[in-house]
């Protein structure tokens, strides 16, 4: 399809954004004068402004464009993403973690390790998240370079060197204060560019109630849409209620899930190791600037992430929906196919015999490169030999009979479809912005880790503080060329990057059981939580390398695809990849769990009592919540916030 | 420190909702093709710029206070 073109006001309004946040690096620029203010804001950010960037950090654009995906292949399910998978985890570190990370006065998540327990556990730690972190905004930036190239017709590279370019400009300038900030402006960017958006499209389909009633249709038989292979059918609620359909077994649900590797897998294990761990999201908690602030920062977040399956998830459950309406002239984008391949396919179907219609569906299908419904194809022929239709007609024809989708294109086909000149440049605003945010975020996670947990520590330790705050603004711009780098690599090797992203989570899978014997058991020793983790990455390959998906093996029960498991040997088949991660993880938390407390127990303790003040639950004084005003309380607060995310998912039972 | 975010968020969505508006009430009719008939353009532009304006006011008065 053709390029979207953009207007002076759409221009206009890009400007003044990318203005704004260059300004906020600008003004900022002034304060930077230690290290300190540079790589951790000095500790003096007030609550609501880092809560808002807490979640921002993570509202990077693949969330955004990936959740509109799931909405549309699982609909109201992909909740779970949020209402277990983030809002519990956001609470336990709120009220329980904090007070260790934010009081032992560590400067990182890793430093906060080597004072727990010792530098192997922060070295491991830190050169693992300094590496993800480029990989993460490496693949990000690709994401966007791609996108802009194909939708607005931008140079690759360009789109790719300004963006970047911007982020390092108002980094540089400002430090991780320039990137809090500027992530706040962006969230409410983001929040405001898409909502009329989505008011638009349930507009559109006919409110909520014609949403549901259409995608109930679809749900028992989704093969129509192409969204299942065909005879297969689901209950009526499968894309309208979150819960139901799981309880139901994974048979019974799109996502192919059971209810305990979801509630297990990924509301414990994942959940809890991304956002109590992750020094990307912690950071901006650390950042606040007092004890009652920081802990409140997680909590702050854990509202808009609460509403955010209205923002992100419904569109995709609305481009299904208007899928299913022939006359809205909407379809779930196909995969990207050239104009050249286009007009060979057109010229298929014009030579085409409809005396022989499996031939030309052939014919067009190995022009165009994907797969084709067939009675589209054929219908499309035989109407063109009774009246001669237009290429474009033809073209169009086309484009509505292939059976592939392009799931990460659902939120911009709806922008495309909705927004006039004005608002669209709002909403591609919006899309930069997400981008950016996930962008500097990475990258002054990756220079106060590399900085304090790597050259301070083992290349260049006791240097005056103006050494580290220049090291600290050099390794920012490093940070931003290696992530381009990551970025070219991405577009090159595709399956390599799956690689490096799958052995990541390896890595990541079994975090969460060190830190919770690390905080909540004090005599947990350092060669314990060292020897555990690698025990738990090592028991993540080697589950991923002995399971695979049921999909994955062939009638002669070969392995199909080696990157998705089972290259040892099939000791068991998943329903689906998601069901895979999600039993991966639990087992990667139960092997780390089970080594670290067993070699803790056959090891001496190297950190007496004393030094472990302040760092562990049992030995640290309670914190007391009692002068603050009782709204105020991270306690209170939490369970509030609990409580209002079991209604969110008894209303979408 | 030393910036008060709600200044440069308030001025932002200012600028970009008056001009959000203005192209709402300067396009025809036409212009609303796309957006099911409505004039999302305008509306729209004055829901940012209230926005704007009221994260403005705010920063306005966080400034008082502090003196």
């Amino acid at each position: 399809m053709s390029h979207i073109q953009l207007g002076g006001i759409d221009y206009a309004i890009m400007a003044i954004y990318v203005a704004a946040i260059l300004g906020i690096g600008w003004t900022l620029a002034r304060y930077m004068k230690t290290s300190s203010d540079f790589l951790t804001s000095a500790r003096s950010i007030p609550t609501w402004v880092t809560g808002l960037a807490f979640i921002s950090a993570n509202l990077g654009a693949l969330e955004l464009v990936g959740m509109a995906g799931s909405g549309a292949k699982y609909g109201i399910a992909t909740s779970h993403f949020y209402w277990v998978g983030a809002i519990p985890a956001m609470i336990f570190l709120a009220v329980f973690m904090m007070p260790f990370y934010y009081g032992s006065k560590a400067r990182s998540v890793p430093e906060y390790l080597k004072m727990r327990f010792d530098e192997r556990v922060r070295a491991l730690n830190s050169v693992a998240f300094a590496v993800m972190t480029i990989f993460a905004s490496g693949i990000s930036m690709n994401a966007l370079a791609k996108l802009l190239n194909q939708l607005l017709g931008w140079n690759y590279h360009m789109a790719l060197w300004i963006c970047s370019g911007v982020v390092l400009l108002y980094v540089l300038k400002g430090g991780l204060t320039s990137a809090i900030y500027t992530e706040v402006l962006q969230f409410f960017m983001i929040v405001l560019g898409f909502a009329p958006v989505v008011y638009l499209g349930l507009k559109d389909v006919g409110g909520w109630g014609a949403m549901n009633q259409s995608l109930q249709t679809v749900a028992t038989n989704p093969a129509a849409l192409n969204l299942a292979e065909a005879g297969k059918s689901y209950g009526p609620n499968a894309w309208t209620s979150a819960w139901q359909p799981l309880l139901a077994g994974p048979q019974n649900n799109p996502m192919g899930v059971d209810w305990f590797a979801m509630v297990f897998g990924l509301g414990f294990v994942l959940s809890f190791g991304y956002w109590c761990t992750n020094f990307l999201v912690v950071q901006r908690a650390m950042a606040a600037k007092n004890m009652t602030a920081a802990r409140n920062t997680p909590l702050v977040a854990a509202v808009p992430k609460m509403i955010f399956p209205f923002l992100v998830i419904v569109p995709g459950m609305i481009a299904v929906a208007l899928t299913s309406m022939p006359d809205k002239d909407y379809r779930i984008p196909p995969p990207i196919v050239s104009q050249e391949n286009y007009t060979k396919a057109v010229e298929v179907v014009k030579k085409a015999n409809p005396a022989e219609p499996a031939a030309a569906v052939a014919a067009v299908a190995e022009a165009l490169g994907v797969k084709v419904r067939g009675e589209k194809v054929a219908a499309l022929v035989a109407s063109n030999t009774k009246t001669k239709l237009s290429d474009e007609q033809i073209h169009k024809g086309i484009y509505n009979s292939i059976a592939e989708y392009d799931y990460d294109g659902v939120i911009l086909s709806l922008v495309k479809k909705y927004c006039p000149p004005g608002l669209l440049g709002l909403a591609l605003t919006a899309l930069l912005a997400s981008f950016m945010s996930g962008m500097a975020g990475n990258v002054t996670a990756f220079n106060t880790v590399w900085t304090y947990d790597l050259y301070q520590a083992y290349f260049a330790p006791g240097k005056s503080d103006n050494h580290y705050f220049w090291m600290g603004k050099f390794i920012t711009v490093v940070g931003i060329l290696l992530s381009i780098g990551a970025a070219y690599f991405a577009a090159m090797y595709n399956n390599a990057m799956d690689i490096i992203q799958l052995v990541f989570g390896f890595v990541n899978a079994p975090l969460f059981a060190t830190f919770l014997l690390g905080m909540f058991w004090k005599r947990t020793t350092g060669t314990g939580a060292f020897l555990g983790l690698f025990g738990g990455i090592g028991g993540s390959a080697l589950f991923h390398a002995l399971t695979t998906t049921s999909s994955n093996v062939d009638a002669a029960g070969r392995v199909i695809n080696g990157m998705k498991g089972g290259y040892l040997a099939v000791v068991s088949q998943f329903p689906s990849e998601m069901a895979q991660n999600f039993w991966l993880a639990a087992f990667a938390f139960v092997a780390c769990f089970a080594l670290t407390l067993g070699i803790s127990l056959a090891t001496r303790r190297t950190k007496t009592d004393e030094e472990l003040k302040g760092l562990v639950y049992s030995l640290t004084p309670k914190i007391v919540d009692h002068e603050q005003a009782w709204y105020a309380r991270p306690a209170i607060l939490g369970v509030v916030l609990l409580v209002c995310c079991v209604i969110l998912n008894v209303m979408f039972w | 420190m030393g910036l008060d975010i709600r200044w440069p968020i308030g001025l932002m969505f200012t600028v970009v909702g008056a001009l959000l508006a203005l192209q709402g009430l300067l396009a025809g009719p036409d212009a609303n093709k796309l957006s099911l008939g409505i004039n999302i353009n305008f509306g729209w532009g004055c829901v940012l710029l209230a926005f704007g304006l009221l994260m403005v006011f705010f920063a306005w008065r966080g400034k008082q206070g502090a003196k």
